[in-house]
């Protein structure tokens, strides 16, 4: 109880120490199996770019859309103490809305992308408020409340196709899913920065961060200090619908297309992996959205690594999930805490009698 | 009435951490008598029990039944040597049915003989008089048909010893009736029944015998003929009813000519009966009455921490709506929660977070208290009510008690409010702290403050308040000011006029 810039310390960097460590143990597996993994080179593309390319780019690239899905299922995870399962198929029915619209007009300019972005913007938040109401209103839980849009998501998203996979071709979307003209960042990079600074002004220009830990935390004290919990749960998963419409435009912009089958497929569990890797409870509380990025990076890097040890794609599941396995028992509260009691011995610490 | 002994407690002691939570208590039973088990909370009337059902394990003592020595280890070995228990929640399967409930994880193993079961059911039902089927889903049932159920399954293991720990305070008068009937029903065939309860009245209807215990000690064992309900109370509360006339007075008739600031008629939510309920501007006042007689009900209706159903409130002469806490809190009320780790302390964030709570949802969405804001407000506090913690940044949840509740003061405080509701907040904190937090009220109270004060010490509410209102289950009994405002009045009242 004395050290408190220990228990600070504890609070603020303690909660990335786990995913920290697991980015730099990959990279020093990479370094030592392959020196030249993260050597990085810039290209042209076949547009006559010069563009950064190398693993570490794809790695980044790669998880574009997961760590932006990962922000908001933190969200979600710390206000309901519960995870939404059907961002998967909420990001098919946006990026099945996105190219209708823009299939809808004539020539696909700016402003036409623009506007289809927040059409897709627009049903992926009725849907988020969907989900929510049934958490928050009906007090239904989040995974089975989500249960119901996972199921049947990427039907609606079929419908809204007419059944087909359509295509879209325009340089503009081929800016948003790979790299735009005289920039060397491919594009899904600096989105994954916009929304996370958006999020953060967010937590800066609002109450939100503190009232969402709050709700997550002690509900009943939440409700006594006159905080609104339907409002706040309600909101978290209105603000992943933005995330999953985000994640979802993306993912149409890289393939050119919408496959409303494997768009996002299976994003939902990675998603929740990269929250609690990140080292946020997913029993909801405390949060850092900053743990849940590098957890989605983590994640990706853990796949890419795999690959270039030349393990097939299917093989690649059976191993992440030993890597994960390891990563969330060694981040659970009994193994710190065993590490805790290992670390104070000799210390001397003898507290709680005075609760009582 | 037999005189059997059945079952016989002597020299309990348990200790929990740094708490005595029994000491050297006796209990004795007798074959076919109800006996209430009285105490104020944390007097060790629940300790007892789970001792006595093999939840807890005994320091020292000796349990013997139908004089025999034995020792019990778990709950499975309770009801082997015929002690059952029925909670204040029914802990059976309401899907299941009634028959399938009363002999569920008995003999009979895997082979389940539905028929057999449902008559034998049937046969132990109606010898008891309990208005159930053998067939008959038990959440159909009512809660006191499910609750006799309960019983009735106790019964069935051959108990002789039946636990009743606050069987009726989920019950409607007729319903208690109904349990009652057949708890004499059980009296009669030799059951020796302990009750445990806080409504008084019922005590005095049902119990041949009343066991009182204080602070983990047992203060006697009377036959409720011979004590009167007023004595009962003084011997809850420990203080004899004749020492306690020479009890200071309220030094304060404070706020007396001051204008009315909070006013409420007809209150009701879904808690409480309809009530009317005023405070002036710098009045102390509190509501007093045992465990359950309401009174927190009452001012979480106040504060619209409870669905309130009807009834018209004026703040400050002004007709107002208060249905929900930020409702309240607009309109100048804070409201300090009687269970500080249920309704007060967010656990996992720190003080400084915990101290601006309530003034970050009162200055609304998107005002955020900035964090150097925060920092200040934080320190002030901290160093205001000497508020013992590492850091501002320390976690609430990893300080004493004492210092949490601080924080909680804290946290209202910083709303700057014109009426401050405090539920119980001196209950398990140390004598220092507790001063502390009378003489805050009573600087608040000269400042201008309404304050309304609940402690089940009524030492402390009479050092603190000008102003008593008594409830009595669920009703207001009496409202003691001036020169009533003594202990032995206030016993008197709480007990009720006819002792």
């Amino acid at each position: 109880m004395k050290d408190g810039s220990k228990k600070f310390l504890k609070n603020g960097l303690g909660q990335l120490t786990i995913p920290l460590i697991a980015v730099a143990l990959l990279v020093i597996f990479n370094l030592i199996r392959d020196p030249s993994f993260f050597s990085i080179s810039i290209t042209h593309n076949n547009v006559g770019n010069a563009v950064l390319s190398g693993n570490l780019i794809s790695i980044i690239n790669g998880a574009s859309e997961l760590a932006i899905l990962a922000i908001g299922m933190t969200l979600v995870t710390a206000a309901t103490k519960g995870q939404d399962i059907s961002v998967g198929a909420a990001a098919a029915i946006a990026g099945s809305v996105f190219v209708k619209v823009l299939k809808s007009g004539s020539e696909i300019s700016v402003g036409m992308v623009l506007l289809a972005f927040l059409c897709a913007c627009l049903v992926a938040m009725i849907f988020g408020a969907f989900n929510g109401t049934l958490v928050a209103v009906f007090n239904i839980q989040p995974m089975i409340a989500t249960l119901i849009l996972y199921t049947c998501g990427r039907s609606i998203a079929y419908w809204i196709n007419g059944g087909a996979t359509p295509t879209v071709n325009s340089p503009i979307l081929n800016a948003i899913g790979s790299f735009a003209p005289g920039i060397p960042v491919p594009t899904p990079v600096i989105i994954v920065i916009a929304v996370t600074i958006l999020f953060k002004l967010l937590f800066h220009f609002t109450s939100l961060e503190i009232l969402t830990q709050s709700v997550g935390i002690n509900q009943s004290a939440a409700r006594l200090n006159g905080i609104n919990t339907t409002f706040i749960k309600l909101l978290s998963f209105i603000l992943l619908g933005v995330c999953v419409s985000v994640a979802g435009c993306i993912g149409v912009s890289r393939l050119g297309l919408i496959n409303h089958e494997t768009l996002l497929l299976d994003v939902e569990m990675d998603a929740i992996l990269a929250v609690a890797i990140g080292g946020n409870s997913l029993g909801g509380g405390k949060f850092k959205i900053s743990g849940s990025i590098i957890g989605a990076y983590v994640i990706q890097m853990l796949t890419i690594t795999l690959y270039a040890m030349k393990v097939s794609s299917t093989d690649v599941k059976a191993y992440k999930a030993i890597v994960i396995v390891l990563l969330v028992v060694i981040g659970s509260p009994v193994v710190k805490e065993r590490f805790r009691k290992i670390f104070k011995k000799g210390k001397s610490g003898t507290k709680g009698v005075e609760a009582a | 009435m037999q005189e059997e002994c059945l079952l016989k407690l002597r020299g309990i002691d348990k200790y929990f951490p740094g708490v005595r939570a029994l000491h050297n208590v006796d209990f004795t039973l007798r074959k076919g008598e109800i006996h209430a088990l009285m105490g104020e909370n944390g007097a060790g009337k629940s300790t007892l029990i789970k001792i006595l059902t093999g939840v807890y394990q005994m320091d020292d003592g000796s349990i013997t039944i139908d004089g025999e020595a034995v020792s019990i280890h778990s709950p499975q070995d309770a009801q082997n040597k015929g002690i059952s228990t029925v909670y204040q929640e029914i802990t059976l399967c309401p899907n299941l049915t009634v028959a399938e409930n009363m002999f569920i994880g008995r003999e009979g193993g895997l082979l389940v003989n539905q028929k057999e079961y449902k008559r034998k059911a049937d046969e132990q039902l109606q010898s008891l008089g309990i208005p159930a089927r053998g067939g008959q889903q038990l959440g159909s049932c009512s809660l006191a048909v499910q609750q006799m159920v309960a019983i009735a399954r106790a019964v069935d293991m051959k108990c002789k010893v039946l636990i009743l720990d606050e069987p009726t305070s989920s019950l409607d008068d007729k319903e208690v009736n109904m349990l009652f009937s057949l708890m004499r029903d059980l009296k009669a065939k030799g059951v020796g029944i302990i009750f445990v309860t806080h409504f008084l009245e019922q005590v005095y209807e049902v119990s041949d015998r009343i066991t009182v215990l204080r602070n983990g000690e047992l203060v006697g064992e009377y036959l409720t003929k011979d004590l009167p309900q007023v004595q009962l109370v003084a011997r809850m509360m420990g203080k004899e009813l004749d020492e306690l006339g020479d009890f200071g007075e309220t030094d304060s008739a404070a706020g007396s000519d001051s204008p009315v600031f909070y006013e409420a008629s007809g209150l009701v939510s879904e808690e409480t009966n309809p009530f009317d309920f005023t405070i002036r501007k710098g009045e102390v006042n509190g509501f007093t009455g045992l465990l359950g007689s309401g009174r927190s009900e009452s001012v979480r209706a106040i504060f619209g921490a409870d669905k309130v159903t009807g009834g018209t409130v004026k703040v400050n002469g002004e007709e107002v709506k208060i249905s929900r806490p930020v409702d309240a809190m607009k309109k100048g009320i804070a409201y300090l929660a009687e269970d500080r780790k249920r309704d007060g302390i967010i656990a996992d964030l720190s003080v400084r977070e915990n101290i601006i709570l309530a003034l970050q949802v009162m200055n609304g969405f998107f005002k955020p208290i900035s964090r150097s804001e925060s920092e200040a407000f934080a320190d002030e506090y901290i160093k205001a009510l000497n508020i013992k913690t590492a850091s501002s940044e320390t976690p609430i949840g990893s300080l004493s008690g004492g210092n949490q509740q601080k924080v909680i003061l804290a946290r209202w405080l910083l709303t700057h409010p014109d009426y401050l509701i405090l539920d119980e907040p001196t209950r398990g904190i140390d004598v220092g702290t507790k001063l502390e937090i009378q003489k805050l009220v009573l600087q608040l109270a000269r400042d201008g403050v309404s304050v309304t004060f609940i402690s089940s010490e009524v030492e402390e509410m009479l050092r603190t308040c000008s102003r008593l209102i008594v409830m009595r289950d669920r009703h207001i009994v009496g409202e003691l000011k001036g020169e009533d405002l003594n202990q032995a009045q206030v016993m008197k009242t709480i007990a009720g006029g006819e002792a």
